[in-house]
């Protein structure tokens, strides 16, 4: 399995779309912090940054990867080793290198700029929000061996979770305002790893906007270190539910 | 040569001689474990009006001493009387009565009594100086009373594990005209500096921190000035209620943080001044509900939650040459209806140009978002907050106005933060703004 990962991040280096990855986080996130002034306006910046491009880049860069190396996996599979530690190698490989983008290229300037515990969150969510993309592009990638349906359902999956899935809660919450909604809120926050990641961060950083009732709430249920091990966790969950389910389907499907 | 000087040291040694009379008017009764009285009460009970009642250090285990008559009293080496839970410690019911340099401690709640550490109860020309009272119910309590002198004591109370009704004010003022608060530092007590119906009054310099609910509270107390003051990590902050005429300038306003704190909190406040104030890391720095004709400039706002919610029972107030900086929201608002003011502020958030380079924006401000009205409708979407969804409403509501309130603009917002020292610059832009709104009426 090592070694199949060995090779898989080798490839990955060798198109160098990582390296320039790298260098645009590295570029951006030290322009922000120079440019906000004060660190915490640096996050609060780099936070929409962390959600809206890495999880787009993680899933493009990762769907079109692994219909890429399709002919290596065909290859793969050709010879007596598990599907499934081919796919776990495969993914393993594009997870590890796009976080290592992002941890050098985000990373490096919070550690300079602001370090502590907030910026280490952001961090860790970075870290995740990546992991949870390529899954899902992988799991895009399994659904379909048409490489342009694979890159639209991929697509499909980051403007839900970027955008529609908060314009739906938007609705939610509006159309039941009379309700308490305190809990249900809750709830929809754990359905989308980018409401979570952005929740996070911002508790420990613009709380005091946050408090309010829902707040003061979230603050009471996130605020203690379980809650937070609770979030991170839900994370996990997140990572580890397509990867899962899309290994599932390799390693059954007909390729 | 020698004449005139002569002459004006006679006169001051007349002087001096009138004035060494006048405060030697009467004995000196010292209380100490060797003297003659050793106890406090004693030695009041003996004393003729005008005599002073000097106490040594120590401890006295004491408690319902009542002063009715005029008396000084006067603790050298830090004395401290000890109530031991039995009870009020001082009751001040006569004119002319000083306290000085005493330490009062330990009285238990007493709901029906209201115990306080110093009560006093229809006097004039009370002078309450220097004084530290620990650990008491109710620290200075004054009622019906009138020239009132509070000046640098410190009031602690303990306020750990207790609920808001267990626990007293520090300073509570009840129908108390004339009195000058100043240089207390108040702390751990229900509300630090407690008004009601009190008329006339300077609050200066004082100190309100970590108090159970406000740092000062103050009800139907018209005609008073707050200044200097400083106020910091209460429960629900500064709560004004009811009341006319009030200057707060020169204030500062800190960490006053949780669900439902408030930097300021006003209701029902008409023709007041608010100026050059601090409002830092607030939830909310100023709350309004039906107050009218407010005007309020020279503040800054820094990183609060919301810098200003204003409802929409507020009529005529004016905000001017206010900084807004780093807060999550500038302005929210209940509802579309704007009678109020907004002119040359700084706003951080500002993203529009100048042309002419006036330092005034070419392009009006709205400080209220659509996001913060959704917040204000719906509490729960807070959850969306900084999410790429609510900006690009926020976006698409700036270009195309249709829910936030049309009339809460900024005409001319500033390029630069107001400098609020006396820099020329200020000045000018104070003396524009000041004959603009002259020429307005």
């Amino acid at each position: 399995m090592n070694k199949i990962i060995k090779y898989v991040l080798l490839d990955i280096i060798k198109s160098k779309i990582i390296i320039a990855y790298t260098v645009f986080l590295l570029l951006l996130s030290i322009g922000l912090f120079n440019l906000g002034g004060s660190p915490d306006k640096g996050i609060l910046s780099l936070l929409n940054l962390v959600l809206l491009t890495v999880p787009l880049i993680s899933i493009v860069f990762a769907t079109t990867h692994f219909y890429n190396s399709y002919e290596f996996i065909e290859l793969m599979v050709a010879q007596p080793i598990n599907r499934k530690k081919i796919f776990m190698s495969e993914y393993l490989g594009v997870a590890f290198s796009l976080s290592a983008a992002f941890i050098v290229g985000v990373g490096i300037p919070v550690i300079i700029f602001s370090s502590g515990l907030t910026g280490f969150y952001l961090v860790l969510t970075g870290v995740f929000i990546t992991f949870i993309f390529v899954a899902m592009a992988f799991l895009a990638s399994v659904i379909t061996r048409d490489k342009a349906k694979g890159i639209g359902i991929a697509l499909l999956l980051w403007f839900y979770f970027a955008l529609i899935y908060d314009g739906i809660v938007l609705f939610i919450l509006y159309a039941f305002s009379d309700y308490p909604l305190e809990y249900a809120t809750l709830a929809m926050t754990a359905l989308n790893p980018i409401d979570l990641g952005r929740i996070i961060v911002l508790l420990n950083l613009d709380v005091s906007a946050l408090m309010g009732y829902t707040g003061a709430l979230y603050k009471s249920i996130f605020g203690s270190v379980w809650g937070m091990a609770t979030a991170f966790g839900l994370l996990l969950l997140w990572v580890l539910i397509p990867v899962l389910s899309s290994r599932r389907i390799f390693a059954r499907r007909d390729l | 040569m020698k004449n005139p000087n002569k002459q004006i040291f006679l006169l001051a040694h007349i002087l001096a001689l009138i004035l060494w009379g006048q405060t030697a008017f009467g004995n000196t009764l010292k209380v100490c474990k060797t003297c003659t009285y050793t106890s406090v009460k004693q030695a009041v009970q003996k004393a003729k009006p005008g005599d002073t009642v000097l106490i040594d250090g120590g401890t006295y285990q004491e408690s319902g001493i009542e002063i009715n008559k005029p008396l000084r009293l006067i603790g050298q080496n830090n004395p401290v009387i000890d109530s031991n839970y039995k009870g009020q410690i001082l009751t001040i019911t006569v004119d002319d009565v000083t306290v000085q340099g005493l330490t009062l401690k330990n009285i238990a709640t007493s709901y029906i009594r209201d115990d306080a550490a110093i009560r006093v109860f229809r006097a004039s020309n009370v002078r309450i100086l220097n004084n530290t009272i620990l650990n008491t119910y109710y620290g200075i309590y004054l009622q019906n009373s009138e020239k009132i002198t509070i000046k640098d004591n410190v009031v602690k109370g303990e306020n750990d594990g207790k609920t808001e009704s267990a626990l007293g004010n520090a300073i509570h003022l009840y129908y108390t005209d004339e009195v000058e608060i100043s240089g207390n530092n108040v702390q751990g007590h229900r509300d630090g500096i407690y008004l009601e119906v009190v008329k006339n009054s300077k609050v200066h310099r004082n100190t309100s921190r970590n108090n159970q609910r406000y740092g000062l509270h103050f009800m139907f107390s018209n005609g008073n000035t707050y200044t200097y003051n400083v106020f910091r990590h209460n429960g629900a902050g500064v709560a004004v209620m009811y009341t006319d005429d009030v200057r707060m300038e020169h204030n500062t306003f800190e960490d006053n943080w949780g669900a439902a704190a408030y930097g300021l909190l006003l209701k029902d406040i008409r023709d007041s001044v608010i100026r050059n104030n601090i409002f830092r890391r607030n939830t909310t720095a100023i709350y309004m509900e039906s107050s009218s004709r407010l005007d309020i400039k020279n503040n800054d706002f820094e990183r609060n939650g919301w810098a200003i919610k204003l409802m929409t029972t507020c009529v005529d107030d004016t905000f001017r040459l206010n900084n807004f900086t780093g807060n999550s929201f500038d302005v929210s608002t209940n509802g579309t209806s704007q009678l109020n003011h907004f002119e040359k502020n700084y706003w951080e958030k500002y993203t529009g140009y100048d042309l002419d380079k006036n330092g005034v924006g070419d392009v009006p401000y709205r400080p209220v978002s659509l996001y913060a009205m959704l917040v204000e409708r719906v509490p729960p979407s807070v959850m969306l907050m900084r999410s790429f969804m609510v900006d690009l409403l926020d976006n698409m509501e700036k270009v195309l106005p249709s829910i936030i309130p049309e009339n809460l603009v900024d005409e001319k917002p500033l390029m630069k933060r107001v400098k609020h020292d006396n820099d020329k610059e200020f000045a000018q832009v104070l003396r524009q703004t000041t004959s603009a709104a002259g020429r307005e009426r």
